[in-house]
């Protein structure tokens, strides 16, 4: 399953260089470098507050999050420049910590809209209604949502596990290039993190590649990435394979930041 | 009395963002400026009414006049002070004869209509929907005649009622809104020159919804229509109102009264879209709108609806109401007000419960953008008489932008122990969140943004015909166009 190696000699997808990002007036992310080929999957570990979610919140363009220094490449293309709408129908998706609630907005509507978009900006057609519905339907299948619930407005009335899989659901419609996870693993019980895991790795592929941020290294049990992240204080402190979210699990984020501090430097 | 033909004049587009802004070139009956006693007797000449009616109409002048001008207050509207005087109280598009088909129609007429998008002939034969258009308060022509007269339904205009069916108007007339009512209804009882009149007999369920388009056109004119519909023992109808007007740099008065009546087990449905021109973005020009509707749920089991959907007018003062008089009757008001620039709408319902076990609802849903100002007023009054009364009231405002405002004064008067009264109110932003999830999905900011727009009218949309849901939604979408980024 690993994409390493092989995958080296190939064009990035997403290329992040020296990344400064303020939410307020506080720098969140100082200086953040990342890169991401098609076919990889990249975990990013970090304690709270370590700058996680402004990654994904800063790469989807979210309103708040200031860019005051840096690159961002996307398939080549200056991605800041991007408004929000454009960076999801060039292939960005961001499945939310918080997925938020659209009272009266229903969900196959709310989808099919998003569809219709992304399909037009890819030069495809439309689907016909029946199409939808049946995509629609096999996508709900796959994560064992209550249909009858779908039928609601977007995620209003969804318990926390239900808005995860939820943008499951969404992501694996809208079959995106790069997949922004924002701990979709906080808050699932076992079988909820189980089903959200099989989501993910059912639309891993060699066509896309996904950002999982995550506190725990539970759900890397279920998908394995191909290089671990550690995230501390806005940089990228620590870097290694699928074995480091391990040791990390054994030793704690104590661990490196004295690996840091003591000037030991790991990294690919 | 002379009376002038005037042809009136192309005028320039003030603001092209409203569609509708043509102005038709037809001749015009028309009625010099000013209102007295002679105006009111011209007006009931010209439509060659019994005796009766003028004297009804003089009443109302009377009462009006006692008034001295003096409009209502008590509504959280501004507006300088109208000047009664400076407006035409008749104008009427000319016409040889009454026309017996839509081919003997005026062709410039038919053309008008057709920009407005509602081209009758397609109406009648793809919608099933029975057009009576209303153009200048003189109604033009009525489709769909054969199958309503099968049936013994009369819809035809008002004034064709007065000439055909002399002792139903006479009956119910002021019956629901009396000519005292207040200053507007005195204003329109007096001087009203057409509207639209709908007759259903017992037991017969209308197979169409019966719809009348309104529009005001000479420049100059108040618009003053009388709609009167009585749904008799056990029958059902569904009647559309749908309402534009041409872009004038002055404002325009509408002052229309529409009383319904409800006997027993008769269901009445009344469904509008009132998209008058609401002035341009700097407030200049714009219809006031002040409408006196109420309907009257007289019979056992009797069920009276008001839906509306309000996205125009400069002013709107409007309080769609039901009287709940027969034991076990329904009365219910789905209203969405939408007011954008510098738009004002003062708007709710009244619903008086009388009867035993009767229950009424309110669904108001608020919506305000740019400078514009929007009042919910509604009145839920529970005589002693009404045992066993039910009320459920939810009152939401939306607010797009900062500088718009949203207000809810609710009025309850309870006289009877056993009533059970719920009130609901929110009011909230379309969120930076909401519209942020939207287009992480790909959807652009202005879709998005009418997209929850639809999805906080949802409960109210649902009660429209599906055409005029649409309609509805588009109407939404074109008021709000240029609110986003």
């Amino acid at each position: 399953m690993s994409a390493r190696g092989d995958n080296h000699n190939r064009r990035p997808l997403l290329k992040v260089r020296n990344l400064h990002v303020s939410a307020g007036d506080v720098e969140i992310l100082k200086g953040l470098d990342l890169t991401v080929r098609l076919g990889e999957v990249h975990a990013i570990m970090g304690p709270n507050g370590s700058g996680k979610s402004t990654l994904t919140n800063a790469l989807a363009g979210r309103p708040d999050y200031r860019v005051t220094a840096g690159e961002v490449l996307y398939g080549g293309k200056d991605l800041l420049k991007m408004p929000p709408d454009q960076r999801a129908l060039e292939g960005i998706f961001l499945a939310f910590q918080y997925p938020v609630e659209l009272p009266g907005v229903r969900n196959r509507e709310f989808m099919k809209a998003a569809l219709d978009a992304v399909r037009e900006h890819r030069g495809l057609d439309k689907l016909s209604v029946r199409e939808f519905n049946k995509l629609f339907q096999e996508k709900i299948g796959e994560v064992e949502i209550d249909p009858e619930l779908m039928k609601r407005s977007v995620n209003e009335g969804f318990s926390g596990g239900e808005k995860k899989r939820n943008e499951i659901v969404q992501m694996a419609i809208l079959e995106p290039k790069l997949a922004l996870l924002d701990e979709t693993d906080s808050g699932l019980d076992i079988d909820a993190l189980r089903i959200v895991a099989n989501g993910v790795n059912r639309f891993r592929g060699p066509s896309n590649a996904i950002v999982l941020v995550t506190h725990y290294q539970r759900i890397l049990n279920y998908i394995t990435p191909d290089y671990v992240h550690v995230l501390l204080d806005g940089r990228i402190a620590m870097a290694g394979g699928r074995e480091l979210a391990l040791e990390l699990e054994a030793k704690g984020y104590e661990w490196v930041k004295e690996a840091v501090e003591s000037g030991r430097e790991i990294g690919v | 009395m002379a009376t002038r033909n005037v042809i009136s004049r192309k005028t320039k587009d003030l603001d092209s963002d409203y569609k509708w802004g043509f102005v038709t070139d037809i001749e015009a009956d028309i009625a010099p400026k000013g209102l007295n006693e002679d105006i009111v007797r011209f007006i009931s000449a010209k439509k060659n009414e019994p005796k009766w009616l003028l004297e009804w109409r003089l009443k109302a002048y009377r009462h009006w006049i006692k008034q001295n001008y003096q409009e209502p207050k008590w509504a959280k509207i501004h507006h300088p002070p109208i000047d009664f005087q400076d407006i035409h109280y008749y104008s009427a598009p000319v016409q040889k004869k009454s026309p017996e088909g839509l081919d003997e129609v005026d062709p410039e007429l038919v053309e008008a209509f057709n920009k407005l998008g509602i081209p009758l002939e397609e109406q009648k034969r793809l919608t099933g929907v029975a057009v009576d258009a209303v153009f200048d308060s003189v109604s033009v022509a009525t489709t769909l005649q054969e199958t309503l007269d099968k049936l013994g339904i009369i819809f035809c205009s008002f004034n064709e009622a007065v000439q055909k069916h002399p002792d139903i108007v006479r009956k119910y007339l002021g019956s629901v809104v009396p000519y005292t009512d207040n200053f507007y209804a005195s204003l329109n009882s007096a001087v009203f020159s057409d509207g639209s009149f709908a007759y259903v007999p017992p037991g017969v369920r209308c197979p169409v919804e019966l719809m009348t388009y309104f529009r005001i056109n000479t420049e100059g004119t108040g618009q003053f229509e009388r709609t009167l519909i009585i749904a008799d023992e056990g029958s059902y109808v569904s009647y559309l109102e749908g309402c534009t007007a041409p872009m004038r740099k002055t404002h325009q008065l509408h002052a229309a009264v529409v009383e319904l009546i409800a006997l027993d087990n008769a269901e009445l449905k009344y469904s509008t879209l009132q998209n008058w021109f609401p002035g341009d973005k700097d407030g200049k020009g714009g219809v006031y709108n002040f409408v006196t509707k109420r309907g009257k749920a007289a019979g056992v089991n009797s069920k009276i609806s008001w839906t509306q959907v309000e996205t125009g007018s400069a002013i709107t003062w409007k309080y769609p109401s039901v009287i709940l008089q027969g034991h076990n009757s329904v009365g219910e008001f789905y209203s969405v007000a939408l007011v954008n620039n510098y738009q004002q709408a003062d708007t709710g319902s009244k619903m008086i419960h009388i009867g035993k076990n009767t229950k009424s609802t309110i669904v108001s849903k608020g919506i305000s953008a740019g400078r514009a100002e929007n009042t919910y007023r509604g009145l839920v009054k529970i005589m002693p008489s009404a045992t066993g009364a039910r009320n459920f009231t939810r009152c939401d405002s939306l607010l797009i932008g900062d500088k718009c405002a949203a207000h809810t004064v609710p009025y309850i008067e309870v006289r009877n122990p056993t009533a059970h009264m719920e009130h609901e109110a929110t009011t909230s932003k379309v969120s930076e969140d909401q519209l942020f999830y939207s287009m992480q999905r790909g959807i652009s900011e202005e879709n998005a943004q009418h997209m929850i727009i639809n999805g906080f009218c949802r409960g109210v949309f649902q009660e429209l015909p599906f055409e005029f849901a649409m309609e509805a939604s588009q109407l939404l979408k074109v008021s709000l166009e240029g609110t986003v980024g």
